[in-house]
């Protein structure tokens, strides 16, 4: 059998989703569809964190408010950030109040998430669960890389971290939203890339691994989606992996479905250097633009494979090599 | 006068191709490319060579951070000579100590006038 | 696909560091921060009783007071992304890495965020500047006590 393929016969559906964002992210190609911008990255508190954790807040509500719930209707709520211990989350799960376990697949924590809320509602234990992701530029650059106003050169190979979140609302099947049919839980995979200004090329190698993966378990082949969307692998990752796909026999007519959110994310914006990543980065792109897809019938079936590097400050000091996952969630609209 | 300032252009552009050519030929980071240029700057102190480029180069090399190699070294040798021993640890600080009070000093000013943010132009 | 050819292939795909436009830059950059030193050398020497020599220190400190303003209101970080090591090098790039750490950490307050951290960065040269100081001066000490050279 193949491994980490998980089939969900009931296809839990995602009911609603609310992403939010910071100030530069109003320059994302996806803007049209996040449901508020914040003008003050600090959303009005006093640090970086305590402003990423009120984005989390406002995201899970907002989600709440489309269906017209509140938190105490909330059965769990799954997610996680790139913050030292998940902190940020972690209030704002004390905020939710509800069943709260903390997910770190660092960028691949949406879909992880959401695998975990699809599998608690497959199993029958959850109504309404929030699975999604968040992160905040300013407290990661500072935590994993310099502080920010350091005068560093960054390489064309570098991304910039979004100050984003995105949750979705995971409940039990309902006809004319779209749904959870499938996912693949990822392998993690050390290709020994050491770069830390250059997450694409150490997490190409999972993304292909999974998208493969997710496949041969389904009996699919590419043609069956409408688009097969990585997380951020950015300008430079997502032609390594379309090249490993490639040498894997697909076409180039097939390769035009695979896309990537952190490669799209800023548009051509040559300050963004390769494009956008974080844990936000696919939160909101998935939870976004991909769900208004959806709905609308314009996609039928995509495949969405959200990338992680699992490195931290320590292990790149102590050079270590970065490790990475991609975690993938198969959703479908009738 | 526009000779000096053409000499310091110069020196202390070559000075920083070096600090280049470490970071991207030797793959090194920003702290560890400063971190040889500034050991270097204190070798070259050692052999008496620093205190000539200055006097031909002016800021062009009293500005690159080799010049702070080189003042700690001068100011360790001097004393070394003046005190023997007890000069080489004693001494030196004694050049060197206006830049890094005042980094120290605008850093806590910085601190106090500003607070971090994620621009980007 | 093993991790070697795996290398080779993203190699292959990944934009190349542009080395000539990056030492262009920072010989650029890097030379109109020591003219600027110089313009200020001058002004000290001209203005108040500093020769040529002594005139080092108060140009120093005049340069990472301009860095913190640069640092302050965000514009060295641009400098250093076109300056690379042009704006790295100088002492105004030390200042930077000391101001920035400074003004990152003020959230974790005075003591324990700006006066822990305010190293974060620049320790390092500190740290090097000083042990190879201390053998640069201990060697030549040696040398001297034992009749090899002399002052």
């Amino acid at each position: 059998m193949d491994k980490g393929v998980i089939y969900f016969p009931s296809k839990p559906s995602i009911l609603a989703a609310g992403v939010v964002v910071g100030p530069l992210e109003k320059r994302s190609v996806f803007v049209q569809n996040f449901d508020l911008v914040y003008d003050d990255e600090l959303a009005d508190q006093k640090t970086n964190e305590q402003g990423h954790q009120i984005m989390i807040e406002e995201a899970a509500q907002i989600a709440l408010q489309k269906k017209k719930l509140t938190k105490d209707s909330l059965d769990f709520f799954i997610g996680g950030d790139l913050v030292n211990q998940m902190t940020p989350t972690n209030f704002a799960a004390a905020t939710i109040a509800s069943p709260f376990i903390g997910m770190y697949s660092a960028c691949a924590t949406s879909t992880s998430s959401v695998i975990i809320a699809s599998l608690l509602t497959e199993l029958g234990g959850s109504q309404y669960a929030l699975a999604g992701a968040a992160s905040h530029h300013n407290a990661i650059e500072r935590q994993f890389r310099y502080p920010v106003d350091y005068g560093g050169q960054k390489p064309a190979t570098a991304q910039w971290t979004v100050t984003a979140a995105g949750y979705a609302l995971i409940g039990k099947h309902q006809e004319g939203e779209p749904c959870i049919e499938a996912a693949t839980i990822g392998k993690v995979a050390d290709f020994q890339q050491s770069d830390p200004f250059h997450m694409g090329a150490a997490m190409a190698p999972a993304a292909f691994s999974t998208i493969q993966q997710h496949l041969k378990g389904r009996g699919q082949t590419v043609q069956d989606y409408d688009v097969i969307m990585t997380g951020d692998l950015g300008k430079v990752g997502l032609p390594i992996l379309k090249e490993m796909l490639r040498q894997a026999g697909l076409t180039t007519k097939q390769l035009e479905t695979v896309r990537d959110g952190g490669a799209e994310y800023y548009g051509d914006n040559p300050l963004f250097l390769a494009g956008a990543s974080g844990a936000g980065c696919s939160a909101s792109v998935f939870f976004s633009e991909i769900l208004a897809e959806l709905k609308s019938g314009r996609m039928k079936r995509v495949l969405l494979v959200a990338t992680g590097a699992l490195l931290s400050p320590l292990s790149v000091q102590q050079n270590q090599s970065i490790p990475t996952v991609a975690h993938a969630i198969e959703v479908t609209m009738k | 006068m526009i000779a000096s300032f053409i000499m310091a252009f110069v020196v202390g552009g070559l000075i920083c191709v070096i600090g280049q050519l470490l970071m991207d030929v030797g793959k090194l980071t920003p702290a560890h490319t400063l971190s040889i240029l500034v050991v270097t700057g204190a070798i070259l102190s050692g052999f008496g060579l620093y205190e000539p480029l200055i006097d031909f180069a002016g800021a062009g090399a009293t500005i690159p951070i080799t010049s702070f190699g080189n003042s700690l070294a001068h100011g360790a040798l001097a004393e070394a000579e003046k005190h023997g021993w007890i000069g080489v640890l004693t001494g030196m600080f004694e050049v060197t100590s206006s830049g890094i009070s005042a980094a120290i000093v605008f850093g806590f000013i910085g601190a106090l006038l500003f607070r971090s943010k994620g621009n980007i132009d | 696909m093993n991790p070697k050819d795996y290398e080779q292939l993203q190699t292959q795909l990944s934009p190349k560091t542009p080395i000539l436009k990056n030492v262009l830059k920072a010989f650029l950059v890097g030379g109109i921060i020591c003219t600027i030193g110089q313009a200020i050398t001058f002004f000290y020497m001209a203005n108040f009783d500093f020769t040529e020599r002594t005139a080092g220190n108060p140009t120093v400190s005049t340069m990472i007071f301009i860095a913190m303003l640069l640092t302050g209101f965000g514009l060295y970080k641009k400098l250093g992304q076109f300056g690379g090591a042009g704006s790295a090098v100088p002492v105004t790039g030390f200042g930077n890495a000391v101001i920035s750490a400074a003004i990152e950490h003020k959230t974790e307050g005075f003591v324990l965020g700006v006066g822990g951290n305010i190293f974060k960065l620049a320790g390092s040269v500190i740290v090097f500047g000083v042990v190879s100081a201390f053998l640069v001066a201990l060697i030549k000490l040696i040398l001297v006590t034992i009749g090899v050279t002399d002052w």
